[in-house]
């Protein structure tokens, strides 16, 4: 996985509540048997018309933002399906890190499987990052997640909450399966008891 | 020893390791996979050169791109959808797990299929990558959706990392009145809490109008929490759900099946345990519901009208004037007077015996409105041929439904079955995002007798006027 440490970019305003995970990407492009290419095809129905033509007006067709590589959206970010092609198609287009005042859960989890990190906070802050990343390209957002910061192209800053061992398998792009390997012995004791106890499983 | 709810006592017998920052491993009982989420994982395993470590609790079935038309057998045109169950096949066969192939009867929705052959039971842990897992709550099992990384995690070391959920309780108080149903409930709960009302709880289901319904009705209103944004839904196990257990074929059976129903037993939230959250609603209160957006929260009861956005306050606003923008809604309008073109009856949701029955009983010497294209899509193939055997599917047949092979379908348009753009449909699913249904496409969700009622009028319209 890639890591995440810092960041510096523009960042696309979505001002949506429930941004879904069909609206993220549509369900004719969860029949690849890839992680890769779904880029192209993120938020596709908003953002190509009936004959493949870019919509203008959607945010990531706009000039300032086709290079973003945040994006600062409404409350309840990623609801609906578990689908891991929606971090997949974030990922694929070059963001790296969304900013909601809060998110859903599956959503949540499959973003930092993805090197992407998921960023709440409070509706006022988001308000104020919504505002600034209408300014376009005139202003890039820093992102710190060592000291755990988002900070304005004005100088304000804003600290944000991280789960410790998400934070620290984000920063060392760390392959949780590999780690939870080093377990092995630990599952395998709880396995012999549950047979014991729970023969039927 | 302190009091537990039912969440807690389900994680303390799965719980596997505790790191001292708190990251718990949570053993796995039960793997359910199906064709759209899974390839990635299996890529993954291969690349890695890491076995499944519990093929035994490992169950797969296609059902996202099937095809539900009578002429199946002839394979799938879309090549895509067709690479993609084929890689299921081999996947299936590769690891040594338990699979149901589309030619097999058995075949259906992995929601549906689950607690048909008995893999789903209570007090057990079951994962699969796919957001309606919560659908195995109604047993008293802890069920959730993951991702394809968690599929893959859990396919080679059995066990998923978690932090623990907090307790909600969702009370259910007293009778349901005529023509109310579990997707009533299910709705009307998403209606009150919101779609992020959830998010962060494992929910509950309690009360008498929840131990009242069947488990196919529990199933129903399980299958929603994530539509309220809970990681599951829970209902604690009592003798309806051994019974409906009793003899499945992977139920446990003789000294296994006492062990088993002993420790069943014992699954339940103890009196005084401490809540996070309550949400309490009379059951009497509840109406035959219907959303009229673009989230699974914008439910009113039939007797409403669309709302206009001003209704609302925050985010919602601008929210709501999208969604009635998209659905061709005009503020004020009756519901009962929104005209549909299709219905789909089927989907994890309500893709059950009872909801067919349900349904047949709506439409039994009745005609669907002309014009109108109605299907009808069993949850599996076993519900199929119980439908057919009930003389369901001929009721369904004579008044023009078309009676088709078991799938996901319309619920999420991954195969052939789709909404055209502008085309309004009153569903049985679980979900009416944009696109959902298709590119343009605009749901209404609502119960199976709700839908059946649909049909018959053409508009979407109040079952109770039919009883």
């Amino acid at each position: 996985m890639d890591k995440f440490d810092k960041l510096t970019g523009i960042a696309a305003p979505m001002p949506m509540i429930n941004i879904d995970t069909d609206m993220i990407i549509p369900k004719q492009f969860l029949k690849t048997i890839k992680r890769s290419g779904l880029g192209v095809n993120l938020f596709d129905e908003m953002r190509y018309d009936d004959d493949g033509n870019e919509i203008p007006d959607f945010v990531l067709n706009q000039p300032a933002y086709r290079e973003a590589e945040i994006l600062v959206a409404g409350d309840n970010f990623g609801c609906g399906s578990s689908r891991e092609h929606a971090p997949w198609a974030i990922k694929d287009f070059g963001i790296r890190c969304v900013i909601a005042p809060s998110y859903a859960d599956i959503f949540y989890n499959n973003c930092f499987k993805n090197g992407i990190l998921p960023i709440a906070l409070p509706q006022e802050q988001v308000d104020v990052l919504m505002k600034e990343a209408e300014k376009g390209a005139n202003a890039r957002i820093d992102i710190d997640l060592e000291a755990q910061t988002v900070t304005t192209s004005d100088g304000d800053v804003f600290s944000f909450e991280v789960d410790a061992f998400k934070k620290h398998c984000l920063m060392e792009g760390l392959d949780d399966i590999g780690l939870t390997m080093e377990k092995a012995a630990a599952i395998d004791t709880f396995e012999a008891r549950a047979r014991a106890e729970r023969p039927w499983v | 020893m302190s009091p537990k709810t039912l969440y807690d006592k389900i994680w303390d017998a799965h719980l596997a390791h505790e790191a001292e920052d708190g990251t718990c491993l949570l053993y796995i009982d039960r793997h359910l996979v199906h064709e759209v989420t899974s390839p990635q994982a299996f890529e993954g395993l291969r690349m890695t050169n890491r076995p499944v470590r519990s093929p035994d609790k490992t169950i797969a079935v296609p059902d996202h791109n099937v095809p539900t038309t009578l002429d199946r057998a002839k394979g799938i045109d879309n090549e895509e959808s067709r690479i993609q169950v084929e890689a299921l096949d081999k996947n299936a066969k590769d690891f040594g797990i338990h699979y149901y192939p589309v030619s097999d009867i058995r075949q259906g929705i992995v929601h549906i299929v689950g607690p048909e052959q008995g893999w789903t039971l209570p007090g057990m842990t079951v994962v699969c990558g796919d957001s309606h897992t919560a659908t195995h709550g109604a047993f008293g099992a802890l069920a959730h959706g993951i991702g394809t990384s968690e599929v893959e995690h859990v396919l080679a070391t059995q066990t998923l990392i978690q932090k623990k959920s907090k307790n909600m309780k969702v009370e259910i108080t007293g009778k349901l009145r005529p023509g109310v149903t579990a997707k009533d409930i299910t709705l009307s709960v998403i209606g009150a809490t919101g779609t992020a009302g959830g998010t962060g709880y494992v929910i509950e289901y309690c009360g008498e109008a929840i131990r009242d319904l069947s488990m196919e009705g529990r199933m129903t209103v399980c299958n929603m929490a994530i539509e309220g944004g809970a990681r599951a839904g829970l209902i604690a196990p009592d003798e309806k759900t051994f019974e409906y257990c009793l003899g499945r074929p992977h139920a446990p059976k003789g000294a296994q099946w006492e062990a088993a129903l002993a420790w069943w037993k014992t699954l339940y939230s103890d009196d005084d345990a401490d809540w996070d959250k309550v949400l309490v609603i009379k059951g009497e209160d509840i109406a035959p519901v219907v959303t009229w957006g673009t989230s699974p929260e914008d439910v009113l009861p039939i007797t409403a009208a669309v709302p206009a956005a001003e209704d609302f306050t925050g985010g919602k606003v601008d929210a709501a004037r999208r969604s009635l923008d998209y659905m061709g809604l005009t503020p004020g309008t009756p519901l009962s007077e929104v005209e549909i073109d299709t219905v789909f009856i089927g989907s994890c949701t309500n893709g059950r015996i009872e909801d067919l029955r349900a349904a047949a009983e709506i439409l039994k010497g009745k005609k669907i409105k002309d014009g109108l294209r109605a299907m009808i899509v069993p949850g599996s193939g076993l519900v199929r041929a119980q439908a057919e055997d009930e003389g369901l599917a001929d009721i369904f047949k004579a008044a023009g439904f078309e009676w088709r092979l078991a799938g996901c379908s319309m619920c999420l348009a991954m195969n052939p079955d789709q909404l055209s753009p502008g085309e309004r449909c009153a569903a049985t699913s679980n979900r009416n995002f944009e696109g959902r249904q298709g590119r343009g496409g605009r749901t209404h969700l609502m119960s199976p007798a709700m839908a059946a009622a649909a049909a018959i009028t053409g508009h979407l319209t109040d079952v109770r006027e039919m009883m």
